[in-house]
């Protein structure tokens, strides 16, 4: 009796297992697919651009204003200056105010209280706002709102309010991560420099931000590679395309993303692979970008 | 986090901890200063959500004081730019054609997208990870106008080329690209929610005789689920707000209608499309972004506020 028992319950696990083998094995393969398509899908949108931008990239079409007569001609020199002047501008806007709200969430604020966990929630909820709506408050609130932050004539965007809107857009971002790399600094460095007898904001500055800097330079620098790739909340604050001089902060101003939109929407195919040739150009700012946070996260990230 | 308040709070500081943190010398007035000011730099964060609140509230009053609410929520003919009599207000097409594109995106993004966070999850070898995590995130990190200029220039052609009979500007390339966009959102967030599952239950699993497959889908993916619901409806979140994929892909005009391969323009493309007409501030249509922002801004808010709450409950769960 006990034999049989035995040899029928090794007959079911054995089938068992083998149907859950194949089984297996086909759940297995449809992931495999899965990310096979996703790789795919990168691998093919990199190598179409990169045939169609590479050829056009000469020194003439980076220093070259933009031509609508002559394709061979064009260039992105504004769109790569206006990106250039978008991302120090932004970040001056960022680094302090993103990092300042990290500090206070953080260190300071009480989170079983309610405002702190408005604050919070609030966050949370603003990185996942559309950027079209955050063009909609550049638009409404900063070029022709009540911020008259340019003092040049009411209702002319300017590349400073496109500045203020994306650092908006990416201030969630920035917050976020530098909380994370401001909560990954132990409780016990802060314990031993309040021992020693530091005030708060003197621990906070001497120990918990340098502890906290490679983490903190990360999100700053990942929240601008977001904020010059965005393309719709230029649209809304008025960047243009055509810019025959050099940008100014308070002058009107064009970026790579509108330069590639513009061109994107062409119906001459000799202007229309120009985008190609500027998103060549965005990719390899972001790519610089990232090699950097890359840099510094390995150069000087602490471990405690 | 309150080190300041414990240290105080400790035995042997004296009989009275709380007038440690009471004494007021110039020091501390200046430790003072410095948390109001660093509030303030967190507060800004509720004053940009209120910015937008207001913001499209007056201007969308406007827009309802010129056009009545019945016409704009239950007309069924969009052309707010057009001049004279064929001037109309009707969003429903607007908001099919968000809903629909965005149908078709979490079509292609959540199979793909659950796919790949399960594979990375609960399959990848500790290497193969630190290979394919990089890569999915670089697709989330590539600007949404160089997916518009794919599928514009690349995709729609390749479509066509395999027999799908599209117009240049349609709705089917732009709403799959559409999905591979918000394929690394879904992807990163189910990741997560899976990770945090805590590895006894795969053991229980396994030793209760279990295979790999089943103790994904029957234990692992149950477990995760309030992850996974946060995960979908940040990914329908993000394809409802996405702007310039489908005006560069899918064209400028909403159409009430199943068919992919006509034009089809959201409630996001819309509004750039009109601020690029440069229409004169204080004009109907110039107030039509108000009021379809508005729109957008409340479904937007509404899915975001859901997936906040799924997330904290995964979180809750397990850490």
């Amino acid at each position: 009796m006990a034999v049989t028992e035995t040899t029928i319950t090794r007959k079911v696990v054995e089938r068992a297992s083998s149907g859950a083998r194949t089984k297996d094995l086909l759940f297995r393969a449809a992931l495999l697919l899965c990310l096979f398509v996703a790789v795919l899908f990168l691998g093919v949108l990199l190598v179409d651009v990169a045939i169609d931008g590479i050829p056009l990239i000469t020194p003439e079409f980076i220093t070259n204003f933009p031509s609508r007569l002559f394709a061979e001609e064009s260039g992105i020199r504004p769109a790569l200056i206006g990106t250039l002047y978008l991302m120090v501008l932004c970040a001056a806007f960022i680094v302090p105010i993103g990092v300042a709200a990290a500090i206070y969430l953080e260190e300071f604020a009480d989170a079983r209280r309610w405002w702190n966990r408005i604050i919070e929630v609030n966050i949370q909820n603003l990185a996942s706002v559309p950027s079209v709506v955050y063009g909609i408050l550049g638009l409404a609130f900063i070029v022709r709102g009540p911020i008259d932050i340019w003092g040049l004539g009411k209702g002319s965007p300017t590349l400073l309010a496109g500045a203020l809107t994306l650092g908006l857009l990416v201030l969630p971002v920035v917050i976020i991560v530098s909380r994370e790399a401001i909560r990954a600094v132990p409780p016990s460095i802060r314990e031993g420099a309040l021992a020693l007898g530091a005030t708060k904001w003197q621990t906070i500055w001497k120990m918990v931000l340098p502890g906290a800097l490679a983490g903190i330079a990360t999100g700053v620098i990942l929240a601008l590679s977001r904020a010059i790739g965005e393309t719709a909340p230029l649209i809304l604050v008025g960047a243009i395309a055509f810019r025959l001089t050099d940008p100014t902060i308070d002058g009107q101003f064009s970026a790579l993303p509108i330069a590639i939109f513009q061109a994107a929407g062409e119906p001459r195919p000799e202007f229309q692979i120009l985008a190609a040739g500027a998103i060549v150009v965005l990719l390899a700012v972001l790519l610089l970008m990232n090699s950097a946070a890359i840099y510094l996260r390995n150069r000087y990230e602490q471990k405690w | 986090m309150d080190g300041g308040q414990e240290l105080a709070a400790r035995p042997g500081t004296g009989s009275a901890p709380p007038s440690l943190t009471r004494v007021r010398t110039r020091r501390s007035a200046g430790e003072q200063a410095i948390k109001v000011l660093l509030a303030g730099a967190a507060v800004l964060s509720v004053l940009t959500t209120t910015g937008i609140v207001v913001t499209l509230i007056t201007e969308s009053s406007k827009f309802f004081g010129e056009v009545p609410f019945r016409d704009f929520f239950f007309g069924t003919d969009w052309a707010p730019l057009a001049g004279g009599a064929s001037q109309s207000f009707g969003v429903a097409p607007l908001i099919w054609s968000t809903l629909y594109l965005t149908l078709i995106a979490l079509i292609v993004a959540v199979p793909l997208g659950l796919g790949v966070g399960v594979y990375l999850a609960e399959y990848a070898s500790p290497r193969v990870r630190k290979i394919f995590k990089p890569i999915v995130e670089l697709l989330a990190g590539i600007p949404t106008i160089v997916f518009g200029y794919f599928a514009l220039t690349f995709f729609t052609p390749l479509l066509k080329d395999v027999g799908i009979n599209l117009e240049v500007f349609n709705g089917l390339s732009g709403g799959i690209i559409l999905g591979i966009l918000v394929l690394p959102t879904i992807a990163s967030v189910s990741e997560d929610a899976m990770s945090a599952v805590p590895q006894s239950l795969r053991e229980g699993a396994f030793g209760l005789g279990a295979a790999k497959w089943q103790v994904v889908v029957r234990v692992v993916f149950p477990a995760a689920l309030s992850g996974i619901v946060a995960a979908l409806v940040l990914g329908a979140s993000r394809a409802i707000g996405e702007t310039v994929v489908i005006l560069v892909a899918s064209g400028n005009n909403p159409n009430l209608t199943f068919d992919l391969s006509v034009a089809h323009q959201n409630m996001a493309a819309f509004i750039a499309n009109v601020a690029r007409a440069d229409v004169s501030a204080g004009s109907v249509a110039y107030a039509t972004i108000f009021a379809v922002g508005t729109t957008l801004f409340a479904m937007t808010f509404l899915l975001n506020l859901i997936a906040i709450r799924f997330v904290r409950k995964y979180r809750q769960v397990y850490e």
